[in-house]
């Protein structure tokens, strides 16, 4: 199995009383709330937390891509990935932004991610969500009813950019262009893995299977509410007649390593409600415009009770742990836990949030070394019969170069 | 009112429509909710051959797909029009059914014979934004687009359901109505009307609610500046719906206008 560490890049110093006295934290959050000075601070915290996870062995180091809002500092998952495939030298860079349909040309997303896989020596895994309702049809002011199918050209536009050798005309519906030929090209051929986030809409699992690229399901509501959406894409998997390697399906999980089930939840319970309550406290008039959603979906009606219950910000340490949400506890409960969660889901992709909330370096640090050390290593047998073909592919060692200039001893007085 | 189903293009679009009543045709143009039935319809057909349809991704009328922005609408309304062998028609629409029926007008002028706007959207100002109503549950929209949410006039437009199964189909028709609408409202409600609006020739009656907090009445001006023959009349105690909140008002008023041609 691969594991990855995964970041939100949550703003940590939301006010106490933001539940009772703000309607949301994304969308229309007020600007008074960001103070730059910290942001200065977070974005350098967050990066060594990812390059620290490097080091320390995980297979990828993911970020993502969100919009005006507290709850991830992303709206660039692209500048991030720069700054880490500078500091980083064999972890998969795993970029699970750029929500595709948002840019124009969507060649734009091409050549930065031909450059991130240029500059990381084919480390990139490119990763496509369709986006949140309320970052692509409220912050970006896409037509909810046009999301899906945009989304769909910009993928044909993007991966045609990669691969066809020749200059050629794109007519899209969305995008017109004449001379389609982007400078550079992806190092991995015939192009970087295609990793798509999705929410559990049947249409996705339908596509992603039918291109033969990963789906991941990205939930803070533990496998429980997982296995559903898992279900439904394997059932896909079958229906199309496709093998069911478990390397297909990625799953992001929450994971507060501790000495003791106590000890974690004196650790860690105050930062995790942080996240439950106050980044993921959403005004519902952003949380889906109508026509996000297929008619299909909505139909079929996959929202979960848990999930209402969460937004609603009435629970506590307990559940999140008893529900699944959380994964703590000593080292060898983690590790039992996980790879129950791995079998159940058969995911191969295994994606852990050990950064959530208000979470401070010290603690971030400890849960990723206990991690590292005493959790990752026993995962990594399991799907071993199975081969990974939705794996980077790097330049072979002896042409990768790393970083020559001298780092900086320090910030340098006097500006320069 | 009798229902009846039109085909358009060799099947492409399945058009429903009410229709009703004797006399020059009259299409109602609906808003982003869908139809709403209603006395106001009968009324209006004692007097006129009244045509209701529902919009394409609306209601059962289907062939929404096919129609990418406002301007395919209101061609698709001149291929209805085609259809039914009308020639020209007074046009009533509300709500986005006015800037429609303002877009009908504007590209084949002659063949609308008189124009009514009642609490339409088509044109936008910063210091007075149409309220963003899709980020609004249908209980939070009730202060905004009725004089008094509380009269039986508010309490009769809303079905009640009785099963669990009703509930979700009201959702999910709600739901589609809008996901339709947001092709010509999303994220602004303005989509270049104002490049167009000027070729308007059909007298027109620009009729408001003064108490629509949706659409504030203050656009009635703005669309009477920008309509050679057109006149404003604002209800006083009415919201968003003058074609129901004040029903027999409104019909008198629409009526007297449209024989006036």
């Amino acid at each position: 199995m691969k594991v990855h560490f995964f970041h939100l890049m949550p703003y940590r110093f939301l006010p106490d009383d933001f539940r009772e006295k703000y309607r949301g934290v994304w969308v229309d959050i007020p600007s008074h709330l960001f103070d730059p000075a910290k942001g200065h601070q977070l974005y350098n915290e967050y990066l060594d937390e990812l390059e620290h996870a490097a080091s320390l062995g995980f297979d990828g180091i993911c970020v993502n891509e969100h919009h005006q809002n507290a709850y991830g500092l992303m709206p660039s998952p692209n500048l991030m990935a720069a700054a880490l495939a500078r500091r980083t030298a064999n972890a998969a860079i795993v970029v699970l932004g750029n929500s595709i349909a948002l840019y124009n040309p969507p060649t734009r997303v091409a050549e930065e991610l031909a450059m991130l896989d240029c500059i990381s020596g084919g480390r990139l895994v490119a990763g496509f969500p369709v986006g949140t309702s309320s970052d692509t049809n409220f912050c970006y002011g896409v037509v909810p009813a046009t999301l899906r199918d945009r989304y769909y050209e910009a993928h044909d536009l993007i991966t045609q950019a990669w691969t066809r050798p020749e200059v050629f005309a794109f007519n899209g519906k969305y995008t017109q262009l004449r001379y389609v030929n982007i400078w550079p090209r992806p190092v991995q051929k015939p192009h970087p893995p295609i990793w798509v986030p999705g929410g559990g809409s049947i249409e996705t699992w339908e596509w992603v299977t039918q291109h033969d690229h990963v789906y991941c399901y990205l939930s803070y509501f533990g496998h429980k509410r997982g296995l559903q959406v898992m279900d439904g894409f394997w059932e896909e998997v079958a229906r199309q007649g496709k093998e069911a390697n478990p390397y297909r399906a990625g799953f992001l999980q929450f994971v507060a390593v501790s000495e003791s089930d106590a000890q974690a939840e004196r650790d860690y319970a105050e930062h995790a409600e942080y996240f439950y309550n106050r980044c993921l406290h959403v005004n519902p008039g952003f949380a889906d415009a109508p026509g996000y959603r297929t008619m299909r979906s909505l139909r079929a009606g996959l929202r979960s009770q848990f999930e209402r219950k969460a937004f609603s910000g009435a629970l506590k340490w307990k559940d999140f742990v008893e529900q699944g949400f959380i994964i703590a506890g000593p080292p060898e409960s983690v590790r039992q836990q996980l790879d129950e969660v791995a079998k159940s889901l058969h995911v191969g992709q295994l994606m852990v949030l050990l950064q959530f909330g208000s979470m401070p370096p010290e603690l971030v640090r400890k849960n990723t070394e206990l991690f590292a050390r005493e959790v990752l290593p026993h995962m990594r047998q399991l799907w071993s019969e199975y081969e990974d073909h939705w794996w980077i592919k790097p330049l072979p060692q002896e042409e990768r170069v790393s970083p020559q200039a001298e780092p900086l001893a320090g910030v340098p007085a006097g500006g320069s | 009112m009798e229902p009846r189903a039109v085909s358009l293009r060799d099947g492409m679009f399945q058009a429903h429509l009410l229709q009703g009543g004797a006399g020059d045709p009259l299409l109602f143009l609906h808003g982003a909710g869908g139809l709403r039935e209603g006395e106001y319809l009968d009324l209006l057909a004692q007097r006129f051959t009244v045509y209701a349809p529902s919009h394409p991704g609306f209601g059962s009328s289907e062939g929404g797909e096919h129609i990418e922005d406002i301007i395919d609408l209101a061609l698709y309304y001149h291929d209805l029009m085609d259809e039914l062998k009308i020639e020209s028609a007074h046009v009533v629409g509300h709500s986005m059914g006015g800037m429609l029926a303002a877009e009908v007008a504007a590209l084949c002028p002659h063949r609308v014979r008189r124009l009514v706007l009642a609490n339409p959207v088509g044109l936008w100002r910063d210091d007075e934004p149409v309220l963003d109503f899709f980020t609004f549950s249908p209980e939070q929209l009730l202060p905004y687009i009725w004089h008094d949410p509380g009269s039986e006039a508010a309490k009769a437009a809303y079905p009640v359901p009785e099963t669990d199964e009703e509930r979700a189909e009201l959702v999910f028709q709600r739901t589609q109505a809008l996901a339709t609408a947001s092709k010509f409202l999303w994220p602004i409600p303005d989509r270049g009307l104002h490049r167009r609006i000027h070729r308007i020739q059909a007298p027109t009656l620009i009729v408001w609610g003064e108490s629509d907090r949706l659409v504030p009445a203050s656009y009635a001006e703005d669309f009477r500046s920008s309509i050679r023959d057109s006149r404003v009349v604002i209800l006083s105690e009415c919201g968003h719906l003058p074609m129901l909140e004040k029903r027999d008002e409104f019909v008198a008023l629409v009526t007297e206008f449209l024989l006036e041609g």
